[in-house]
């Protein structure tokens, strides 16, 4: 099929529409068969995508306002596919797991508009097309946030918001910048991303760009000092709206370097390495201690996971294949374990009506299924070997070693701190007397639970066991992008710097 | 003895004059029938009125590009057909809203239809003509109806609204006589060509650019009260209050649009012949109103003041791409308000259907946020509809407003003006907050317990041209594309 990727977007959003009409009890379980279909759409794609291609696969196009050079343009390759396979697997498995009972048709609706424009964002090839669907996605999550979330969701929900809008509209300029000196030299208007990837842009130039780019994606991401709305966020936010948060948007901000930062602005990207690590640095090791010191389970994981982000930023601006593919690797990775880590910590929530540590202890005697896929994913989450979490990671620590072994080793601290907080989060939880009277009945995990989180495991095991099926297909991309930039950089040290791994280019 | 002056019928061209005298005959056919009874039901002349309009609409249509007609003081360019279709277009969608369920004073007399259509011709005489005089008098003429339209509304407001309105507006009246006087004194002519070449030849004559200066300031005085620019835009928020909704949404575009032609004719040839400081007056004084009203909106309590204020912001963003002078500066602003017209008027026609007699929720304001307080659960699609229109006003994809938006900046980006864009994105973010607000009061609050109905004035008209809004809010992506080509093809054949 031609148009497979507009079926994979707008198949939730007419689902969507479409669900106004069912009946409310029977709102549910319509959504997790419309998420099926998706996710049984887009793994189709993968089945049907050309592995040794590294360039836009299924690619569509069609002007839709031509003289201003918008297109609607559609294309997947090995980076996007499997954020795309991850996204649709996130939302189906959110849905199945939910256990919110208010207003749930409001609730289905509105992720199956949500789970259209992150699909959207993934597979946009054209910049206004990705800017809608960026944009869009920040309406659904407002009112999952504002509408189910706890006593503060109201400020957390319009901080989210102008937040991120606020980012997007200076990369707004940028994009109609880029728009505007591609009409320059060519005398055309395009907005699609594959013809901005043949501008060589001045470094002066590609500065600012990276500049007004960056505001955008890094508060998405986020980097900091842009990260304060995320732990209200997450805070407030109910616990599919945090797997969601979590597992997919936060992906649109590194995405978006890998999608137009790094492709397009080579030298600046390179310039900024340093100033980036340091962010990056900052990020994993200062929202690391922050996690130690919380005393909500949320939080913990909450800060947990922009302290992951921070290692996927390190391995974005690794320039090189290992640390580039790592670090996608590391967004599924990031998607799958903070997803089922969020719905860990609701499982508990929906028991106990509290999240604070202090509340609970020697949780595993009463709960040994939950206390051992918690287990597991805590590891993973850690970066365990043999779990999802280790080849990414391993790969963005391997990669970012050749060009700062320091930076590296300081990076590396996020293994050992994030152990530290995640051993204690255990310890503290499922260790230890069980104490609390309140804690001496509680269920074990539920049906609908166990099969909501057990894919979960199964492909944290089999991706951290046998990640090559996955990373080949990224690997391929990766290279083609670094080839590209390497060729496309002015600068001399740019050129130095982007490593289009001389062992790679010959042999394997 | 003075020669006869010989006319001849051809040279006139009286079919430039066609449209308004349509809308003209219009108005007095309603006022005959009035006279012949007197009592008829304004449903009567709701429709006899989108009839007039109608077939205004088509005489302008089948116009000729750049023309002159009567004398020369005629002008019917790209830009004259283009805006009078904004104008009757606007027009037409706003009067069915004169249909509601309830009852409302100014209806009830057939002469709020006549004056309507007079006022739609002053505002096409102010659009197809370069002459000064002509320009003004239709501005008097257009701006004079308005005063009584609004006053029509019978509330202790309107009758302050109206005063306001009509104190101001003679202000601003008295600034452009006084700056086309000078204008008459530097070149010896109203015509706005004519101007521009004597000042042209002119312009290096020592001593006198003071009275160039003296005159453009004069006029952008003037314009600044009538289009609310700062410092000039204190009367727009109360004026808005007290008129009705939908009057106040037709308000905020429609008027505007007209002093926006004429703003490009005047001030298009003050920066066209090398007048910088004309250009960065325009854009500081859109800077800053933008700015500053964004900021008082977020303040606002009232729905209705808040989408005031807003729609000043909006003007400030236009005016800003008038400043640019370019042709796509010009597109944008015609674009921008194609689009911002069926949002703006479809959020104040939704205010209108909310309107009651009394003041049920507070004791100030007809539509304070607390009136929409969980609207979702009460009336969904009504919130529906109301978020997407907010949406769109905040300038989210693909909703209309969006794509005005862009283009806007994208016009300042190209002439360079990369810092104007980063303003108006940046202002945009700002406008977010207040849009958000009424969105998060309609979604995620609990509505106010004991009232019942929000929607007490609606009905199958204002039913129907809210989805006609709505439609056009949503499928803007499909229609941007052959309004921009008929927009630029426009305003590049008449040479702005």
């Amino acid at each position: 099929m031609e148009n497979m990727l507009s079926i994979l977007v707008f198949f939730p959003a007419v689902a969507g529409l479409l669900g106004f009409v069912v009946e409310k009890e029977s709102a549910r379980m319509y959504g997790v068969t419309v998420a099926a279909i998706e996710f049984a759409l887009s793994l189709w794609l993968w089945f049907s995508f050309d592995m040794s291609n590294a360039g836009m696969q299924f690619v569509e196009m069609i002007p839709l306002i031509p003289d201003f050079g918008i297109t609607y343009y559609l294309g997947a390759d090995g980076i996007s596919l499997f954020i795309i396979i991850m996204t649709t697997l996130m939302t189906l498995i959110g849905m199945a797991g939910m256990s919110e009972t208010r207003n749930v048709k409001n609730m289905i609706i509105t992720l199956l508009f949500l789970e259209m424009t992150m699909v959207g964002v993934f597979v946009a090839l054209d910049a206004i097309i990705f800017y809608m669907f960026w944009e869009l996605s920040l309406v659904p999550m407002l009112y999952i946030i504002g509408a189910w979330g706890g006593p503060l969701r109201i400020y957390a929900s319009i901080k989210f918001f102008l937040y991120t809008f606020a980012g997007s509209l200076i990369m707004l300029v940028g994009m109609l910048f880029v728009a505007y000196t591609y009409h320059d030299l060519t005398g055309v208007w395009s907005f699609a991303i594959t013809d901005w990837y043949a501008l060589v842009l001045p470094v002066d130039y590609q500065l600012w760009l990276f500049a007004a780019f960056f505001i955008g994606f890094a508060i998405k991401v986020p980097m900091f000092p842009f990260h304060t709305w995320i732990p209200y966020a997450h805070g407030q936010a109910p616990t599919i709206g945090s797997v969601i948060l979590a597992a997919v948007l936060l992906k649109m901000g590194t995405y978006g370097f890998v999608r137009f930062s790094l492709p397009m602005f080579p030298d600046a990207s390179v310039m900024a390495i340093t100033p980036i690590a340091v962010l990056s640095l900052i990020m994993i090791i200062y929202t690391a201690m922050i996690a130690y010191a919380q005393k909500d389970m949320k939080q913990v994981i909450a800060y947990s996971s922009v302290s992951h982000m921070g290692i996927i930023m390190l391995g974005l601006f690794a320039m090189n294949a290992e640390g580039l593919s790592g670090s996608v690797f590391q967004m599924l990775s990031h998607g799958i374990v903070s997803g089922a880590l969020f719905m860990l910590v609701g499982v508990i929530y929906d028991r106990r009506h509290t999240k604070l540590m202090s509340e609970f202890g020697g949780l595993a005697a009463v709960m040994p299924k939950y206390a051992v896929i918690f287990g597991i994913m805590l590891m993973a989450a850690v970066g365990l070997p043999l779990t999802m979490g280790f080849p990414g990671e391993f790969l963005v620590l391997l990669g970012f070693y050749k060009i700062s072994p320091i930076m590296t080793i300081l990076a590396g601290t996020s293994i050992i701190l994030g152990a530290v907080y995640m051993l204690r989060l255990f310890k503290k939880s499922f260790f230890g007397p069980l104490n609390n009277e309140e804690n001496m009945k509680l269920k074990d995990l539920n049906n609908r639970e166990t099969w909501s989180l057990i894919p979960l495991v199964a492909i944290v095991i089999w991706l951290g066991v046998y990640p090559k099926p996955v990373l080949e297909p990224i690997d391929n991309s990766v290279k083609a992008l670094l080839v590209f930039m390497d060729e496309k950089a002015i600068t001399k040290e740019a050129k130095d710097m982007i490593l289009v791994s001389k062992s790679n280019k010959g042999g394997a | 003895m003075l020669e006869p002056i010989n006319v001849s019928l051809e040279s006139l061209n009286l079919i430039t004059l066609a449209p308004m005298l349509i809308a003209i005959a219009g108005a007095l056919t309603i006022l005959i029938i009035d006279l012949i009874n007197s009592k008829l039901d304004k449903s009567l002349y709701v429709m006899l009125t989108v009839l007039v309009l109608f077939i205004d609409f088509g005489s302008v249509l089948g116009l000729n590009v750049n023309e002159r007609g009567f004398f020369d003081v005629m002008l019917i360019d790209g830009i004259s057909i283009i805006s009078q279709l904004m104008i009757i277009g606007g027009s037409m969608i706003f009067i069915p809203l004169a249909l509601t369920s309830k009852r409302f004073h100014e209806y009830s007399y057939p002469e709020f239809f006549a004056l309507f259509l007079f006022m739609i011709a002053g505002f096409q005489f102010m659009v197809a003509s370069d002459n000064l005089v002509l320009i003004f008098v239709g501005l008097e003429t257009a701006s004079l109806s308005l005063y009584t339209l609004i006053a029509l509304h019978n509330r202790a407001n309107s009758y302050e609204a109206a005063v306001k309105y009509f104190t101001m507006g003679a202000l601003a009246a008295a600034f452009f006589a006084m700056g086309s006087a000078v204008v008459y004194a530097l070149t010896g002519s109203i015509e706005l060509y004519k101007v521009a070449e004597v000042m042209a030849t002119r312009l290096h004559e020592t001593g006198l650019m003071i009275a160039i200066f003296g005159s453009s300031i004069l006029l952008l005085v003037a314009f600044s009260f009538k289009l609310s620019l700062f410092p000039f835009h204190t009367w727009a928020p109360d004026v808005y209050e007290g008129a009705s909704a939908p009057l106040a949404g037709y308000m905020s575009v429609v008027p505007k649009i007209a002093a926006f032609v004429v703003s490009i004719r005047i001030f298009g040839m003050y920066i066209d012949l090398g007048l910088e400081w004309v250009r960065w007056t325009i854009l500081i004084l859109a800077v800053i109103t933008m700015t500053l009203s964004n900021i008082m909106a977020l303040v606002q309590d009232d729905v209705k003041r808040m989408l005031a204020y807003s729609s000043i912001s909006h003007a400030g963003f236009i005016m800003a791409a008038l400043a640019l002078d370019t042709t796509e500066g010009n597109t944008s602003i015609f674009l921008y308000y194609a689009l911002f017209m069926f949002t703006n008027l479809g959020a104040f026609t939704m205010l209108w259907i909310s309107r009651h007699k009394k003041r049920r929720f507070n004791k100030r304001y007809d539509h304070p946020y607390e009136k929409f307080a969980g609207l979702i659960q009460i009336m969904p699609v009504g919130a529906v509809i109301m978020a997407l229109f907010m949406l769109s006003l905040a300038g989210v994809p693909p909703f209309s407003v969006f794509w005005g938006k862009i283009y806007v900046m994208q016009a300042a980006v190209n002439s360079g003006y990369i810092w104007l864009a980063i303003v108006m994105g940046l202002n945009s973010a700002v406008a977010a907050y207040y849009y958000l607000k009424l969105i998060v009061y309609m979604f995620l609050m609990e509505p106010v317990k004991d009232v019942d109905m929000v929607y007490y004035n609606i009905s199958k008209p204002l039913m129907a041209i809210i989805g006609l809004a709505t439609l056009a809010t949503v499928a803007a992506v499909f229609y941007v594309q052959p309004l921009i080509s008929y927009l630029y093809y426009m305003i590049s054949a008449s040479g702005y």
